[in-house]
């Protein structure tokens, strides 16, 4: 089983190696010459205005939350496609009733307005 | 080919146990919540060496793609990089300390009596944590909890919603309180 | 059992792979500024070596030796850390697409992918949902407004699109029984491809892949009128280039998915007869699939943030959803 990873380690140490490379190639090559204005942030040529991290909208929240609801569907939904075929009619009624659960929780959110952005 | 299984199994091990330290003793809220990534990566690895590429490669879909996603909107949507120095809760450090003894003490227990509390490991074919097993035994042995989850998520969804509580009319309300 | 061949053979496929993308995000860059000129009825750059493909290595050498600004107060060390977690999820997601059949090279049977695992498809999902980590940590560690509310932005975006992006590979799934990316092409080779079958799943899968990519017209995380760059805003150097190979490196990506799963990936006629025919559908199929993508961004204009968000979650999702319903409806029935 881990036989068939071992490839991807390979690949994943050699995609970290090119970010570092490019990074270390970078910061190597390049003048270094900061200054006070230089190194302030940009906000379209005008002076920063007031702390850059400020509270943001609960509705990121209230996304972040859902997309995790769903996305559990969507991991519960993987072994289910490969094996419907296998299972027929009983695998078929019983992810409707669990698809169905669900979309109730999906109706609920769009009609409570946790979907909408204004 | 053991001694390799030992050492990989270590060196996960080290990484697990250190990132889970990393992520309690940094006082940078996002710093933490990037320990708790790459542990959550270690956990994944260890299902892979278990024979379970499934559940491993859901566990980085869900915990490190999904749930760290949420930790890092609550930690830019508080504002709580930095966590202040004193106690929130008061006295919550000796207890926790205290409950870290109750739990290291578990530990050594269960490393004594191992042999008692579970039964011979029985050996698993390769095939038996693949998509397809996964899938016919969710719709036979355990199909009463995969529809238990339907409702657990349902209740979920409600809860998350009340608590931000998006409806327009409380804007609205506020917004004439104001006026 | 592993041998150091083995092991060299997985070492050579896997850098074949990165220096393919690497190449592939330079040449996507002209083959974008070239084609867009074309539909502006411009010319592009022409300049650099004979039809401007020395332009990329111009482009390349110029921001090596550029300076990098780290804006004042930012997290200096995620801020490093960001462009590099954006580009490796982009390298290592393809590692699990076939290229063609198995061939014989020097006396070696060797098959044409890095590795066929048994959970390809929960491989790319996977890989896709940790590709939201960079961006988030560029814009909050940049210490600016624009890159904050970009990362943010671009992270609701991402997640959003990524339920229906995950929904629209399981009507393949359905259909081939399997999550390997090998047997999914066997299935369409033994069958029709998956565009004709699952059209709704195709379409599906091109939108809300070109929303995971943040790309145009669905890239309200960069746009320029109102959040100047954003995640990258305060990237310069070679830092921006990871965020920009990135990003091209995602386009090869979803398209060499995308062909994969709905256009039989390296299938075409005479493959059985002829191997080495595979990887030129494949990458043939590709380069198609880039210039419908390159002619998207030309054609269409950004849709606003809330439309955006309420078509993922009000449209695409219930719609992926059904789709699969109905697949496995039908194909339960056939059976």
């Amino acid at each position: 089983m881990l036989m068939e990873f071992l490839p991807l380690l390979i690949i994943l140490l050699l995609a970290v190696f090119i970010g570092v490379f490019v990074v270390v190639l970078g910061s190597t090559f390049g003048p270094k010459r900061p200054g006070q204005r230089k190194n302030s942030p940009y906000e379209s040529g005008m002076v920063p205005y007031g702390p850059a991290k400020r509270r943001i909208s609960v509705r990121y929240y209230l996304i972040a939350v859902l997309f995790i609801l769903f996305d559990i569907e969507v991991v519960f939904l993987v072994p289910w496609a490969v094996v419907v075929r296998q299972i027929g009619v009983p695998g078929l009624v019983f992810m409707i009733i669990f698809v169905l659960i669900l979309e109730v929780a999906h109706l609920y959110a769009w009609k409570k307005g946790a979907l909408e952005w204004d | 080919m053991p001694v390799i299984g030992t050492i990989f199994y270590a060196f996960l091990a080290i990484v697990a146990v250190g990132s889970a330290l990393g992520m309690l003793i940094n006082r940078n809220a996002i710093y933490s919540a990037l320990f708790l990534v790459l542990n959550f990566a270690t956990v994944a690895v260890l299902y892979l060496a278990l024979g379970a590429p499934f559940i491993a490669l859901s566990q980085i879909t869900v915990y490190a793609g999904a749930i760290m996603v949420l930790f890092l909107f609550v930690i830019t949507l508080l504002g709580a990089e930095k966590l202040p120095g004193y106690e929130p809760i008061k006295g919550h450090r000796i207890v926790a300390i205290g409950l870290a003894f109750v739990f290291i003490a578990e530990l050594v227990l269960f490393f004594f009596f191992r042999n008692q509390v579970t039964g011979p490991i029985p050996l698993i074919g390769p095939e038996f944590a693949s998509p397809r097993n996964i899938g016919v035994l969710m719709f036979t042995e355990y199909l009463l909890p995969f529809e238990v989850v339907a409702f657990i998520l349902l209740s979920a969804t409600v809860g998350a919603i009340m608590l931000t509580k998006p409806e327009r009319k409380s804007t609205t309300k506020l917004s004439q309180q104001q006026d | 059992m592993i041998d150091a061949a083995l092991i060299w053979e997985w070492i050579i496929k896997s850098l074949i792979l990165i220096i393919f993308l690497t190449v592939g995000f330079m040449y996507v860059t002209v083959y974008e500024r070239r084609f867009l000129a074309r539909i502006q009825s411009r010319i592009g750059p022409n300049r650099a070596g004979p039809f401007g493909l020395l332009q990329p290595a111009a482009d390349g050498l110029k921001l090596i030796f550029k300076e990098e600004l780290i804006p004042a107060n930012a997290d200096k060390f995620i801020f490093l850390l960001a462009p590099i977690i954006t580009v490796i999820p982009a390298l290592i997601v393809l590692a699990v697409i076939p290229w063609g059949e198995a061939m014989v090279i020097f006396g070696r049977q060797v098959n044409l992918f890095i590795s066929d695992v048994n959970v390809a498809v929960v491989y790319i999902m996977a890989v896709t949902s940790i590709s939201v980590y960079g961006i988030t940590l560029a814009g909050w560690s940049s210490n600016n407004k624009y890159a904050l509310l970009g990362g943010l932005r671009a992270t609701a975006q991402m997640i959003s699109y990524e339920l229906a992006l995950g929904l629209a590979f399981m009507g393949p799934v359905v259909l081939a029984g399997s999550l390997s990316m090998v047997d999914i092409v066997r299935a369409q080779q033994s069958s029709l491809w998956y565009v004709v079958l699952q059209p709704a799943a195709f379409l599906i899968y091109f939108f809300a892949s070109i929303a995971e990519i943040n790309r145009a017209p669905f890239d309200m995380p960069e746009a320029e009128q109102e959040l100047t760059a954003g995640y990258h805003a305060e990237y310069s150097g070679m830092k921006f280039a990871l965020f920009f190979m990135a990003e091209y490196i995602k386009m090869i990506a979803i398209s060499t998915i995308g062909a994969t799963l709905f256009f039989g990936g390296f299938d075409g006629p005479f493959v059985d007869q002829i191997p080495w025919l595979g990887p030129i559908y494949l990458l043939a199929k590709v380069v198609i699939y880039l210039g419908v993508l390159i002619w998207v961004r030309a054609s269409w204009p950004r849709i606003r943030y809330d439309r955006l968000m309420q078509l993922g979650w009000k449209i695409m999702f219930p719609l992926a959803l059904l789709n699969v319903i109905i697949t496995a409806v039908v194909v339960v029935l056939v059976n």
